[in-house]
């Protein structure tokens, strides 16, 4: 979110800026949906299958246009062209390209756990799902308070 | 950093808590959509304490600190066209959802009362699950949002 819904800033920055916060917001809605469901589901086959559907539907569509409202923006503002990077914008890039990969973790771990509970098998796999979700809802949390605050 | 900084953050966190339990809730309605039996809408319903927790921050903690920056900071103030169109947004989402809210819960209410009696399917749950009342209160309170959305990064008039 580089420079902060707080400010004014040029006309031609708004639009990237939306699909930034947009898909964040996005983002972490349903990675604190499908965590939440994976979390609270007991033996309910249809909330585990809402937790994973929730990552794969939600969260992960969130997260690929935050991730392109980012890039989109950095552009724009012309850090691509700065030999280094302010503090709060490796801390976005961290945490983001991180969270992705954990979020990718999640969904691949998932699947397996959705088909083997199609099975009758047990939930782990999807346990495991909901610890990593809640991993990357963390991360983007901080990330959030650092593009407000903007530390350094 | 500023104290501004700090606030603008916990705007910021609160906006996204606020989005966030508006997501859940459409997921509520999706899972619940084609439930009939009483134990699976207490199944779906497990979700809503975070939701509900989730919409308290967010409500609360967005135009606490949203009017606290707008009298802070130089640039802008309470009486902007784009900070009261905020606030009227933040109203409509917030009124809207709440009675979104109070739609669906009787859903869960009648679920309660069936699973007393037996588990078997209700045609009436059904309707509740699915009340079009409920969706387009809901459908309301998220297009408020989002309108707030573009309102807080277009800033019209600033």
């Amino acid at each position: 979110m580089p420079d902060v819904l707080g400010s004014v800033r040029p006309d031609s920055w708004d639009f990237p800026l939306f699909l930034h916060v947009g898909g964040a917001m996005i983002a972490v809605g349903g990675l604190l949906a499908g965590g939440t469901a994976l979390a609270v589901a007991g033996t309910s086959v249809r909330v585990l299958r809402c937790g994973f559907w929730s990552l794969l539907a939600v969260a992960l569509p969130g997260v690929i246009v935050m991730r392109i409202g980012a890039q989109w923006i950095y552009n724009r503002e012309g850090f691509d062209a700065s030999p280094s990077n302010p503090t709060w914008l490796g801390i976005g890039f961290i945490t983001a390209d991180a969270g992705i990969a954990l979020l990718f973790i999640a969904l691949v771990v998932g699947a397996f756990g959705v088909r083997r509970l199609s099975r009758g098998s047990g939930t782990g796999l999807l346990r495991v799902s909901m610890v990593l979700s809640f991993v990357t809802l963390a991360a983007y949390l901080v990330t959030v308070w650092a593009m407000g605050a903007k530390p350094g | 950093m500023s104290l501004n900084d700090w606030i603008l953050a916990l705007h910021l966190l609160s906006a996204f808590a606020y989005v966030a339990a508006t997501i859940m809730f459409w997921v509520m309605v999706a899972a619940a959509w084609g439930c009939e039996r009483p134990s699976e809408v207490l199944a779906v319903f497990r979700l809503n304490p975070v939701a509900t927790v989730s919409v308290a921050i967010g409500g609360l903690g967005t135009i606490t600190f949203g009017i606290w920056l707008a009298i802070s900071l130089p640039a802008y103030h309470p009486w902007d066209g784009w900070v009261i169109a905020a606030i009227v947004l933040w109203a409509i989402a917030g009124g809207a959802g709440q009675r979104a809210g109070t739609e669906f819960d009787k859903a869960r209410t009648r679920a309660q009362e069936l699973t007393g009696q037996s588990d078997e399917p209700s045609s009436e749950l059904a309707g509740l699950v699915r009340s079009r009342r409920g969706l387009l209160l809901h459908g309301a309170s998220t297009t408020a949002m989002v309108l707030i959305l573009i309102d807080m990064i277009w800033k019209p008039g600033a």
